[in-house]
């Protein structure tokens, strides 16, 4: 592939994922509404709050720092690097050399500490509240989540996404394996714990003491509002596209060509729509776990990764 | 080769201390800062040769130590460690003139910092057990004298220096043995002889003197449960001294293991490393949890050492267990994963050291509850600091992240195998990396938050003011260097790989290579740092220009305006509601709340008039540490009974110690006869 190429490759992944991100919210809003009984608001809600709040005004805390006014700006440019550099539409994405899973789920959480500096550094009670409880949830969330990785690598040999999803492309029975299955169940519980979806968190809820990313956002307005909310939803496509790639690959471009990358693009929106509904309607069911529950149900994803790996070298 | 450079460096050192201890005070600091830079700049260049050229600088002579004379040679794998300890002591020496104005320029203590630099240059190029032992009391016994600096003003000091003496003894006493052992087994005390004879010993000499060394040497590098001293002594030495012994003097205890281990018995068994890697996985993760729940800036700092060493261990430890299996490749991975782990820890650690320091300086406090708010009053400590903490979390482009993908990499390619024990291994491994990086990345959101952003919470903080310019770059070095390690690991890669594939002998291709992307060879690994930083600067850049031009379009007003937080409809919101470290790692203790046992006590009080109204509550809470309190405590508490008995034998009676004497004399003659 020459460089243009890639880049166009890149761009377009990353304006599916940026223009994606909160349409998806806007379906899981409505399917929520809908099957609680209300109407709710149109799909594309969510894009014209973001279109609303950049002409608004930034407000910051008087004692805050630098730290504060860039913490948005840092979640929104990892979330694109990730978006840039990925396996969601085509199987070999721009500069494959930078699609390793352990890397790009690293520069994720550069944005997640950053936008916890940020909280801390409003100087207000909340602030530490929320980054403190999404720090704990992280830290919690990493062992499941490496060792999940880990699981996936060991019979491909290898923890590139890209070379991963291929893997499962050329070899369906590796999805099935029970290895795999495991391991994206933990993988799952990660996605909830770090997109702040129940039962780890209430997205919707502004009661203080129970919510935790809302807390940390608390003091953003206007396009730094806009940002955080645009960076979560980003997120939330990126880890469900890896999932989904992961659960089932057919559909990717797996060769060069604009019609095979056209469908690419149109499988991926229609596999996280289907991911995005399932977890909405999920939401419907469920309850949000107590605060101190929460390790309980990380470490069961913990375990079911390490079944994952142990199965992984077990079959082998 | 020309062994000038091993010479340049002993006497330039040894000019320094003399400087330090001589020079009028004017001029006394500086004078020893620029003789001991002259000394690590002739080790540089000596360590680089090597590692270029591959063979050895031997210094060999029968003058300086009596009986034995002096034995040097510099190899590949000590120049590694020359190296990162002649980084550290330039940058902290350079620190050391500023901060020295505040009372760190003594006689003894300008002595002491040039000879604990200069001894630790050497420690790796020793090649005989007594000129080994030498350096190493030389390094052991000047940073004590560092770690008393202030215990004048403070009486933790000299409880620390008491544990660290204590600990370093017992420790050196178990590498003097282990060595003692290895050298009478061979009839020459040389390392090179040594080597030679080691593989004819008894298999359980071997194990005996490989134990010895890793508990020796472990206690220096501040693994678990070895460790008590660390948090300690390196929280209350000055701060460059603090630096160096965090950043440089614990990898020797590193070195130490991999010299035994490696060099000197020629590897081992598999159960060896998994003993190895035992240790480093409870160092990991022991150190990563009271990390994450201290609120004394330089003691979680200090806990994090023991957590990043436990790591380099696992690492050391993975990489034994696969060239012990015949996976090779694998195995030099794991072990260059461990070296350039120990090089950024050198680096990181100490620019954080050294931003503690400074913080110490400006606010007379390391109690992260009282501090906040110093990223305005201090900005270019406060970004310093910021860039220590995202490296030592772990975080893409910064220097840690690379070393800790590598370990990933290393024990993921090190699974194909039929052996239970390494499967067990790796995925123990895997976890303790995992949660590690996850409880370090709540340890240092917690000292940069608390710390440096928000409100002050304390007059302190609030009338901090930046250090001088010379502290300022002797930090602001290491920091770039944190950067500068995270976009090209190449640059030292190459070295480290030759110096690995000394130890290991073998001579499969070097498993790093490229230069903007790393690829291992023969495994599937990737990655290219230099890509994901740029995507990320071009991006942060857009993004930035696009929320400014946004606004500006839409709206006449200006886009930024500075406001009181929202206080749920109250007026008044004090700086003393911010969360505190303390609350801040409230749920991680919660958690680990059986692991930690902190001590709690909740004293309510109540109104005389009636119960049901109360006068005060105080909640008193502590987390000392679990292993002092539950092996240490018990153990010196059993020593001093026995010393309490002991003293009524005296009581001050001539006639009683006559007699005392006379049973004596007449024991030895019964026992001669």
């Amino acid at each position: 592939m020459s460089v243009f190429a890639a880049i166009v490759v890149g761009l377009v992944q990353i304006v599916v994922v940026l223009v994606g991100g909160p349409l998806l919210l806007g379906v899981m809003r409505k399917v929520r509404s809908v099957l609680e009984g209300r109407r709710g608001a149109s799909i594309v809600q969510p894009l014209r709050d973001l279109r609303k709040l950049v002409t608004k005004q930034r407000l910051r805390p008087n004692e805050a720092s630098w730290v504060f006014a860039f913490g948005p700006v840092i979640l929104v440019s990892t979330a694109v690097v990730v978006a840039g550099l990925a396996p969601l539409v085509t199987t070999r994405p721009p500069f494959s050399v930078s699609s390793d899973f352990f890397a790009l789920v690293f520069v994720l959480l550069l944005g997640s500490v950053f936008l916890a500096l940020s909280a801390l550094d409003t100087g207000t009670p909340f602030g530490g509240m929320g980054s403190s409880r999404a720090m704990t949830v992280g830290a919690l969330a990493e062992p499941a989540l490496l060792v999940a990785i880990l699981a996936m690598a060991i019979p491909a040999h290898t923890s590139n996404l890209a070379t991963l999803v291929r893997a499962g492309l050329a070899h369906p029975e590796l999805i099935a394996s029970p290895a795999r299955i495991l391991a994206l169940g933990s993988f799952l519980i990660v996605i909830l714990a770090e997109s702040g979806r129940l039962p780890v968190d209430n997205p919707s809820t502004h009661l203080e003491l129970t919510m935790i990313h809302e807390a940390m956002v608390l003091e953003y307005a206007g396009p730094d509002l806009a940002l955080t909310t645009l960076g979560e939803s980003m997120r939330l496509v990126l880890l469900l596209g890896m999932l989904v790639n992961l659960v089932a690959p057919w559909g990717i471009a797996n060769q060069a060509g604009p019609l095979w990358f056209a469908l690419g693009c149109a499988v991926l929106v229609a596999k996280v729509t289907v991911a995005g509904t399932a977890i909405a309607v999920f939401e419907v069911f469920t309850a949000k776990l107590r605060l101190f529950r929460l390790p309980e149900l990380l470490a069961g994803g913990f375990v079911l990764a390490l079944l994952g790996a142990v199965t992984a070298v077990v079959t082998r | 080769m020309s062994n000038a450079p091993l010479i340049v460096t002993g006497v330039a050192g040894l000019a320094a201390t003399i400087a330090g201890g001589a020079l009028p005070r004017r001029v006394r600091v500086w004078g020893a800062t620029l003789l001991t830079w002259v000394s690590c700049a002739a080790a540089i260049v000596g360590a680089v040769d090597v590692l270029r050229h591959g063979d050895s600088l031997i210094l060999r002579s029968s003058q300086f130590i009596p009986f034995t004379g002096v034995n040097l040679a510099l190899k590949p794998l000590g120049s590694v460690f020359v190296i990162a300890t002649a980084v550290v002591a330039v940058a902290s020496t350079l620190y050391w003139t500023g901060y020295a104005k505040h009372g760190f320029s003594t006689r003894s203590a300008s002595a002491a910092m040039a000879l604990f630099v200069t001894s630790m240059l050497l420690v790796p190029a020793a090649a005989s057990v007594s000129t080994f032992l030498i350096l190493w009391e030389l390094m052991a016994l000047s940073s004590l004298l560092l770690v008393l600096t202030d215990q004048a003003r403070r009486e933790e000091a000299r409880s620390a220096a008491q544990w660290y003496a204590v600990m370093t003894h017992v420790g050196a006493a178990a590498i003097l043995l282990a060595l003692v052992i290895l050298s009478t087994h061979a009839g020459s005390q040389s390392f090179d002889a040594i080597a030679l004879h080691s593989r004819q010993l008894p298999s359980g000499v071997r194990a005996t003197v490989f134990l010895l060394a890793v508990a020796g040497f472990g206690s220096k590098a501040g693994a678990v449960p070895f460790h008590v001293w660390l948090p300690k002594a390196h929280a209350e030495a000055p701060g460059p001294a603090s630096a160096l012994m965090s950043g440089a003097m614990v990898n020797l205890g590193i070195y130490g293991i991999l010299l035994v281990g490696d060099q000197l018995l020629g590897g081992g068994p598999v159960w060896w490393w998994l003993v190895v890697m035992a240790l480093g996985v409870v160092s990991a993760l022991f150190g990563a949890l009271y990390a994450a729940t201290s609120t004394d800036l330089k003691r979680l700092l200090a806990y994090s050492t023991s957590d990043n060493m436990g790591l380099i261990l696992i690492a050391l430890g993975a990489s034994g267990l696969f060239a012990a299996n015949g996976n090779h490749a694998a195995s030099s991975v794991a072990l260059v994963a461990g070296l350039l782990m120990m090089l950024n820890h050198s680096v990181f650690k100490s620019t954080l050291f050294l931003a503690a320091g400074s913080v110490q300086m400006a606010t007379g406090s390391r109690n992260l509850d009282r501090l906040g708010g110093l990223m305005r009053r201090m900005p270019v400590t406060g970004a310093i600091f910021l860039v220590g903490a995202l490296s030592v979390s772990a975080l893409p482009p910064f220097n840690g992240f690379i070393g800790e993908w590598l370990l990933f990499q290393g024990l993921l390619h090190g699974l194909p195998t039929t052996s239970t024990a390494i499967v067990i291994a790796v995925l123990v491994g895997v976890g303790a990396l995992a949660l590690t990086s996850g409880l370090t990345v709540v340890a240092f959101v917690k000292a940069t938050g608390v710390g440096f952003l928000g409100r002050a919470r304390s007059d302190e903080a609030i009338l901090a003011s930046e250090v001088p310019r010379v502290m300022q770059l002797g930090a602001g070095l290491l920091a770039m260097l944190c950067v500068l390690l995270g976009l090209l690991p190449m640059l030292v890669l190459g070295a480290l790989d030759r110096a690995a594939r000394s130890v290991t002998g073998t001579s499969i291709q070097s498993p790093v290579r490229g230069w903007s992307a790393l690829h291992l060879h023969g495994l599937h690994g990737v990655i290219a740092p230099l890509l994901l930083a740029a995507g990320l600067v071009v991006v942060t850049a857009l993004a930035g220009a696009s929320r400014r031009r946004a606004h500006r379009s839409a709206s006449p007003y200006p886009d930024l305006r500075s406001t009181d937080p929202w206080a749920s409809g109250r007026q008044l919101q004090t700086p003393r509601m911010q969360y505190t470290a303390t609350s801040y790692a409230e749920p991680v203790q919660r958690v680990f709340d059986d692991v930690i046992r902190p001590a709690r006590d909740v004293d309510v009080s109540h109104a005389a008039e009636s119960r049901y109204y109360i006068e005060r509550i105080s909640y008193y809470s502590t987390s000392d540490d679990l292993i002092e309190r539950k092996l240490y405590r018990p153990f010196i508490a059993i020593v001093r009974w026995w010393g309490e008995r002991a003293r009524s034998l005296q009581n001050g009676s001539v006639h009683r110690y006559l007699a005392y004497g006379l049973f004596a004399l007449v024991v030895i003659l019964a026992v001669i006869a």
